[in-house]
């Protein structure tokens, strides 16, 4: 069967001995998009991930990657790049890297060449021969990221992966990231880094104290926490009064001749009445609804869950 | 399957490579080369220096008496006793007084010298005394000393032992005492020196957070398993280097240095049992082939195999488990020294083993897993029922099948707990709970 998501994680729940780590957690991840596993510290994240690549089992739920349960057979499908991940030290790099492509399934060859390839797009095709500690932590991220995608998985799970990159990196990272989406592969990934989300993700979900706070495509999660806020940029020679009540000023500022304002719409008062209102008392420059970012939303949602 | 094939490989190859390895497969075989060859060698270097003894003889029993040896020499003075005797300790040489008795039968002499004697000096001297005073005795009560002489025969006493069923071999205590003291002291080697090597492995994977990595393509029992086969190669590797190189190193000495008569005549000094070899007329090589074709070097290399492997798995799947739980290398301790605990007490015992290899103690020690490899091999030498045998191994199979078991448990939980102070208790949870 056709089916729309890569991968469906339903009613998940696992208990540890002293902690709930998951309560009926459910997530769906569209295919050919990328999904951002948002959640503080301690939130249960890494215990869905877990469950999803069969490291730890779950208690209840069932996890389906293409519409079948999943199993053994399909971690060669899944690329998964641990938060905790570390390299044989005294290992080469190469040698390493074609071990690793080996456990998860390829031929040596096969191995080989493709490790090539992404050598020589890293540009780090010197390191071949040198042993993992001679590399800096951003060198052996660069080359656990290449393992983690060398065999062309349908899904990927990053797990927290720009962490210890410097900008530059970052920026590559991300595009290698959207690449492989366009490419065809399906990508989780969890951050704590929300600027990366906004950019990145087409989907997300939020993960609070072992529950699922909220999910859903990005830009329908920023419309149901909006705030009906608008900046509204104008030129006048005096402030604009607004009718109260209808109308709440949150915040103003200028800049040269240039006034803004960000205005709150009240009682089902839609943008154009706001609008009609202004537009007699000063020359409206721009005009443009404020989403809250995913940040906003993140901190709003933790904070009023733990209180 | 095929997984395990690269784990085992990489396990395998990493080890082999290191320095560290081919450091120890060569120093191992110089230093048992070195026990079988040095004593021998020692002894011939320091009867090298010449020595001089001067005799004075009150009884004049001993005229000429004493011949010239390799490296001692023997002349005769009659001055004043205490001016030769100054005289010869001046020049550092030895001074041997025999003093008339009352009973004009010297048995008691004196032997002055600034340094030890040495036994070769004292025992020539003792023997050379003995046999003049016991044919002078003889010939005292009208007995020809060279119808004594030929009426002289040498008696050698094989001891046989008869086995169930009749068969009978030969055996001696003393190189089976050896034996089973090496054998029993290897295994124990072997057993901590790779056994620590998987607790040093798992622990590098853990606090090299590569362990996530690995576990995502593999389960973690593959993981753990790959690793203590793959060490277990690497282990038999080097118990075979080592047996080959050691033969090559004796050989080479044996060939090179001792070749003529002469040293093998110090060699056998050493040996009680090849001088004894040497006086019958058998040749020494000969006798040697006899005593280890009693032994059947065959049962023993075969068993200290199976006995390493069986212990090495056993003890290498408790110290992987030991490793997936802990965090720092600190913390190892707490329950390193439980585990190894029976290891240390089978070596503690071996004096008693060795002297009852049948006694009670013996063979309850060498059918429980966890001190049957050290136990049973020290008394394999000494023959051990067949079924003991099996049953043993049996357990011991059985034995580690449990650990791994127990331990597949414990690491799999272990190895993805970070930052948590890991008891008895916590570890006990780990083994009854599903993770």
């Amino acid at each position: 069967m056709d089916n729309k998501y890569t991968l469906q994680a339903l009613n998940v729940s696992k208990n540890y001995a002293n902690h709930k780590a998951l309560d009926n957690v459910s997530i769906e991840v569209p295919a050919q998009s990328i999904f951002g596993l948002l959640g503080p510290n301690g939130a249960g994240k890494t215990t869905l991930i877990r469950i999803i690549n069969l490291i730890s089992i779950m208690d209840q739920g069932k996890v389906m990657l293409n519409g079948n349960p999943i199993n053994t057979k399909d971690i060669a499908n899944i690329g998964y790049l641990p938060e905790e991940r570390g390299l044989y030290k005294k290992m080469k790099v190469g040698e390493q890297a074609v071990y690793l492509a080996q456990l998860k399934g390829m031929s040596r060859r096969d191995a080989i060449k493709q490790l090539k390839y992404w050598f020589e797009k890293f540009e780090i095709s010197s390191w071949w021969n040198k042993k993992v500690e001679e590399l800096s932590k951003g060198m052996a991220q660069k080359v656990q990221f290449i393992v983690t995608v060398l065999h062309k998985p349908d899904l990927l799970i990053f797990d927290e992966p720009f962490s210890g990159f410097d900008p530059i990196n970052v920026n590559i990272l991300k595009e290698e990231i959207l690449n492989l989406r366009d490419d065809g592969a399906t990508i989780i990934f969890s951050t704590h880094n929300m600027a990366s989300v906004e950019e990145l993700c087409d989907n997300i979900a939020l993960i609070n104290n072992s529950k699922t706070v909220l999910s859903g495509e990005i830009n329908e999660v920023k419309e149901k926490f909006k705030d009906n806020l608008f900046e509204i940029a104008y030129k006048s020679k005096s402030d604009i009064s607004l009718s109260p009540g209808n109308y709440t000023l949150k915040e103003t500022k200028r800049e040269r001749n240039i006034h803004y304002a960000n205005v709150k719409i009240n009682n089902g008062k839609v943008p154009n009445d706001l609008i009609k209102e202004i537009i007699n008392q000063a020359e409206i420059v721009s005009f443009r609804e404020i989403l809250p970012s995913i940040n906003d939303i993140f901190i709003q949602q933790v904070s009023s869950n733990q209180s | 399957m095929n997984k395990i094939f690269l784990i085992i490989r990489r396990e395998y190859l990493s080890r082999v490579r290191k320095k560290s390895f081919l450091i120890m497969t060569i120093i191992g075989p110089v230093l048992m080369a070195a026990m079988i060859i040095l004593p021998a060698y020692i002894s011939d270097w320091t009867e090298a220096t010449e020595r001089k003894v001067a005799v004075m003889d009150e009884t004049g029993w001993f005229f000429e008496k004493f011949k010239d040896q390799d490296n001692v020499k023997f002349y005769h003075v009659y001055g004043d006793f205490k001016e030769e005797k100054d005289s010869a300790l001046l020049n550092g040489e030895l001074f041997l007084f025999i003093p008339k008795t009352e009973l004009n039968i010297p048995v008691n002499s004196e032997l002055y010298s600034t340094m030890q004697p040495g036994l070769n000096v004292t025992s020539y001297i003792k023997s050379v005394m003995k046999h003049e005073v016991e044919n002078k005795k003889l010939l005292a009560s009208g007995i020809d000393p060279e119808i004594i002489k030929s009426s002289k025969v040498n008696i050698n006493l094989s001891t046989i032992r008869v086995e169930d069923g009749g068969i009978e071999k030969k055996s001696n205590t003393e190189v089976e005492v050896g034996l089973a003291a090496f054998a029993g002291i290897l295994i124990y080697f072997f057993i901590f020196m790779f056994g620590v090597q998987v607790l040093k492995g798992v622990m590098e994977e853990k606090s090299n957070r590569i362990v996530e990595v690995i576990i995502s393509s593999v389960k973690p029992f593959q993981l753990m398993l790959g690793k203590i086969i793959g060490v277990a190669f690497v282990g038999l590797t080097q118990f075979l280097l080592w047996i080959l190189l050691t033969l090559i190193f004796v050989g080479a000495f044996q060939s090179g240095i001792f070749t003529g008569e002469n040293d093998l005549q110090i060699i056998g000094q050493n040996n009680e049992l090849l001088n004894n070899a040497k006086d019958s007329g058998i040749s020494p090589m000969v006798m040697i082939n006899e005593i280890i074709g009693g032994i059947d070097i065959k049962v023993m290399m075969f068993s200290f195999i199976f006995y390493f492997l069986g212990g090495y798995l056993l003890y290498a799947s408790l110290f992987a488990a030991i490793g997936g739980a802990i965090d720092h290398d600190t913390d190892s301790q707490q329950f390193m020294l439980p585990v190894s605990m029976p290891l240390v007490f089978a070596i503690a015992l071996s004096g008693v083993i060795i002297n009852q290899p049948d006694s009670n103690l013996a063979i309850w020690m060498s059918m429980i897993p966890f001190t049957s490899p050290i136990t049973m091999m020290m008394r394999i030498p000494f023959g051990v029922p067949l079924w003991q045998i099996w049953t043993s191994v049996g357990l011991l199979i059985t034995g580690f099948i449990l650990t791994t078991y127990m331990a597949s448990k414990i690491y799999k939980t272990g190895i993805l707990m970070y930052g948590q102070k890991v008891s008895y208790s916590i570890i006990w949870k780990w083994l009854t709970n599903k993770y």
